[in-house]
């Protein structure tokens, strides 16, 4: 009962605009192998892209360009199984709208990288996003790439086909292998099919909202709203700017009863913190859009991914105050974009002090030369996380220097 | 039984007295046990039908004494088996005659809640329902809730990925994990994961977790606690065919609800669950379902309501809806004692696992059916109908020459036939011994060899839990060296070592 047929995409590309020959882009998983077994053969390494979205995270690389947008479309969608099987390099935005067609949605809320680098968006593809471990707003709730990715098809640097995982929501069959192809960044096998788990997309949402908190008010309303019966779906705070207040934002969303029921729920749970309004439908897709675009953080300071304990996220803003800087909380405050001049020593060792981690997201090329994108990880871990890598890759194929 | 376990080294058992004497040192007392009498409290887990004493018992207290087990078990080259509370349904914490049998039970401390962070910090040995009852004071939850939860440790529910009758909507223990602490085979300490959500680096955690015990033992685990939901009711729905019960099932998901829980049983299981526990459930039937829906309370009457919409218009022939708690208690009651009921129809029963896509139940069951007639044994089955998760219950009788292989056989086949439809060997009692062997049905040797070497990286000397999960085990320096490509094998010719 697929529905696949239904689907053309159109915006799947064509093998006649095959740029030129510095880029490898295979048809089929029979040259994909090809061209690993040979660049392993060779000692080079290929670095993995899909739409090149978030191709500006990492060290700069001149490791080729292994383009996956050749594995393209849609293998089977059955919408009451919750289970939808695509090629890698489709278009982001092509999985939504299928996905969408059917009332469902990808919950983990992946985005397009494209607008935080200024590149417009649409380059985004599906395999891009869960090897990045892209997660939106609703994260928080929902749960990350990592918690949907039920299965895929892969080669690994070894130039072997191979599966994990499988195509049913529920499975403890053999090592879960697909929680490290999520966040993986291309850097243990190239994926060539990918399974995910979907889930029907909330009839309506409501977006509830504190105006003029602190980020310690802010993150301690969080709290409150999150440990709560009203089951907050995204939570985000924005600081005051020259022109507006700061705002303390609640998401929930489900059938329309349940939905204001517990926006009464929310409101007295929060009473003691100010006024509880309800945004207005667009100025909600606004705000929570600018989560996905990250535009009012605009300009060209280094832009960081904190990750916290939520708790900890004022501990973040406050100890980068000295320098100039741009933020905002998303996950509650478990997630602090930052757009700061201050020194990464200084980012990281605020992250680290929290027990959180912090990402290197955007920086001129001259400054992700020398910064690795992730947190240095402890000795032990990092040794294991070579290791892994090993086995995958025993020949580095995939290792670019770009992570 | 056809399953063979790994030969034990005589070497190792010719050494029992220094071992013991050596570890004694390290776990002094209590701690570390050698006596045959007491050994046998270990030899087997849920999985009744596999047993082995293991070589000696230690119970450490803290993460420092099972590092230093490991470590010196890892440079004596003995073999550790990690275990829970030994509920495992697949074995996975069945002893080695010649391995150290690494208990957990001590570790049963809370040691860390933030009802901010939504987080709880508890010792490997605390039982699943422990965390709950340690903040349900404050309307907070642990939500994986296996059938076991009142005696299974959250330790092994790592190690297993433990899943129960909510994860559809909660999720399975992987997706409430965000952190652990694990001691590697060679003694190593390390923290993978932590309070935040997401990782710093590749996902090591997740692979820790579901890989029943063969990559490290958790010593400490991270969970994340969710508000309780404020009310859940329950419908009990008779069908006069399964293939309506399934149909109700995929429409309810189809209009966009998903349940709490959502269980069905055969005509077998019904009738079983009702003459044990008389709550009244419909005998006229061929599929029960139970649905339930949780939330607050103006979402559950909504809900109640579209359900029972999308029932009657499913040709429901039977509906009842919990009116209090007491009534959703009794629809479940039936579902909750559905195996020792049927373990009163024969005196024993195998239970399956498989998964399925929930749009291939009808020629499964169909299947099963023709199955039961060529191996003339019994099955009932409950039926986790939201994502597709089989318990089929085969009946027979270990006493009967040849039943129990019979038994195993028949499961075998039904597992077979869950993969070929597009499903899994296990939704969520794990490979363990029990599905060694039909590894293969599912994977080819590739992946197989593929996913050892993830194990290779963390224990190269395969002396954590061998045994388990893969029916060959291929030494790492073997599988790192040798490049087969395309099924062809270098020299093949040549001996290797």
């Amino acid at each position: 009962m697929s529905i696949k047929a239904k689907f053309r995409f159109q915006t799947c590309r064509g093998f006649d605009s095959m740029p030129a020959l510095h880029p490898v882009r295979p048809a089929d998983e029979r040259d994909l192998i090809d061209a690993i077994t040979q660049a392993a053969e060779r000692g080079q390494s290929l670095q993995v892209l899909g739409g090149g979205s978030k191709a500006a995270i990492g060290a700069p690389t001149d490791a080729r360009r292994l383009d996956m947008t050749g594995f393209c479309g849609v293998v089977d969608y059955d919408p009451p199984e919750l289970v939808l099987t695509v090629r890698p390099g489709t278009p982001l935005s092509e999985v939504k709208a299928v996905v969408a067609s059917a009332n469902q949605m990808l919950a983990f809320d992946p985005f397009d990288h494209g607008a935080i680098f200024g590149v417009g968006g649409g380059a985004a593809t599906i395999g891009g996003v869960v090897a990045a471990g892209v997660s939106g707003s609703q994260r928080l709730s929902c749960g990350a790439a990592r918690d949907h990715l039920l299965g895929f098809r892969a080669v690994s640097g070894r130039g072997e086909a191979f599966i994990a995982g499988g195509k049913v929501v529920k499975n403890v069959t053999g090592y879960d292998l697909p929680k490290l192809a999520a966040g993986s960044w291309g850097r243990l096998f190239a994926l060539t099919e990918i399974t995910l788990k979907v889930l029907p997309r909330p009839q309506m949402a409501a977006t509830y909202v504190i105006a003029g908190q602190t980020p310690e008010q802010a993150v301690k309303a969080m709290a409150l709203a999150v440990g709560s019966r009203a089951e907050v779906a995204a939570a985000a705070y924005r600081p005051a700017s020259r022109t507006d207040l700061s705002l303390t934002a609640l998401r929930l969303q489900g059938f329309a009863p349940s939905v204001t029921a517990r926006g009464a729920m929310l409101t007295a749970v929060l009473s003691g913190y100010g006024n509880v309004d309800v945004l207005a439908e667009g100025e909600a897709d606004a705000f929570w859009q600018n989560l996905h675009t990250l535009g009012s953080l605009g300009g060209d300071r280094p832009l960081w991914r904190v990750n916290v304990p939520p708790s900890h996220g004022p501990q973040i803003v406050r100890s980068v105050q000295t320098a100039v800087a741009d933020w905002m909380f998303d996950w509650a405050g478990g997630l602090v974009w930052l757009a700061t001049d201050a020194d990464h020593k200084f980012v990281r060792d605020a992250a680290a002090s929290c027990g959180g981690h912090a990402i290197l997201v955007r920086a001129p090329e001259t400054v992700r030369k020398d910064v690795p994108a992730f947190q240095p990880l402890s000795a032990g871990v990092a040794a294991l996380e070579a290791r892994v890598r090993q086995a995958f890759d025993p020949k580095g194929v995939f290792a670019t220097g770009r992570f | 039984m056809s399953l063979k376990m790994p030969v034990p080294d005589e070497a190792v058992l010719a050494r029992r007295n220094d071992i013991v004497a050596a570890l004694r040192k390290i776990v002094p007392g209590e701690g570390t046990i050698d006596d045959a009498e007491r050994l046998r409290a270990y030899e087997s887990d849920g999985l009744t039908a596999y047993r082995q004493p293991p070589m000696v018992v230690v119970l450490p207290e803290t993460t420092e004494q099972v590092s230093a087990v490991l470590a010196w078990c890892y440079a004596n080259r003995v073999k550790a088996v990690p275990r829970g509370s030994g509920t495992s349904l697949s074995g996975g914490a069945l002893p080695l005659a010649d391995g150290v049998l690494l208990g957990l039970s001590k570790f049963k401390r809370v040691l860390h809640i933030d009802y901010d962070d939504c987080i709880a910090v508890v010792q490997p040995g605390v039982t699943n329902l422990a965390i709950t009852h340690a903040v349900e004071g404050r309307g907070f939850y642990y939500a994986p809730d296996p059938s076991s939860q009142i005696a299974c440790s959250i330790g092994g529910n790592v190690a297993e990925n433990s899943g129960g009758v909510h994860c559809l909507k909660y999720g399975l223990t992987t997706n409430n994990v965000l952190g652990c602490e694990i001691v590697m085979m060679d003694g190593e300490i390390l923290r993978l994961g932590g309070s935040q959500l997401d990782p710093a680096g590749l996902d090591l955690l997740g692979i820790v977790v579901g890989s029943e015990g063969l990559l490290g033992v958790v010593t400490e685990v991270t969970v994340r606690i969710r508000p309780k939901p404020e009310m859940a009711r329950a419908l009990l729905i008779g069908f006069s065919s399964v293939e309506s019960a399934g149909k109700c099932v995929a429409d309810v998901i189809a209009a966009g609800i998903i349940p709490a829980g959502m269980e069905m049983m055969d005509r077998l299981a019904i009738h079983a669950a009702e003459a044990f526990v008389h709550v009244g459930y419909p005998l006229d039937v061929e599929a029960l379902l139970i649905v339930e829906l949780d939330g607050v309370a103006a979402e559950c009457d909504f809900l109640v309501g579209e359900v029972q919409r999308i029932a009657q218009a499913n040709g429901a022939v039977s509906l009842r809806i919990s009116a209090d708690d007491a009534e959703r208690n009794a629809i479940w009651a039936g579902r909750k004692a559905a195996f020792p009921a049927v373990g009163r129809l024969a005196p024993d029963y195998y239970c399956m696992d498989g998964t399925i896509p929930r749009r291939r139940l009808p020629e499964v069951l169909e299947r099963m059916k023709m199955l039961s007639q060529h191996y003339g044994l019994g099955v009932a089955n409950v039926f986790h109908a939201g994502d597709g998760n089989l318990h089929p219950l085969i009946l027979y009788d270990a006493n009967r020459p040849g039943e129990l292989d019979r038994a195993e056989a028949f499961g075998s086949d039904i597992l077979r036939f869950c993969v070929e439809v597009g499903g899994v060997l296990t939704g969520e009692h794990g490979v363990g011994v029990e599905k060694r062997d039909l590894m293969p049905v599912m994977f080819s040797e590739v992946d197989l060899q593929q996913q050892q070497r993830v194990k290779c990286a963390f224990d190269p000397e395969l002396l954590l839990n061998p045994g388990k999960v893969f029916p060959k085990l291929h030494r790492c320096a073997e599988l790192g060296r040798v490049h087969v490509h395309q099924g062809k094998v270098p020299f093949p010719d040549l001996p290797r070592f």
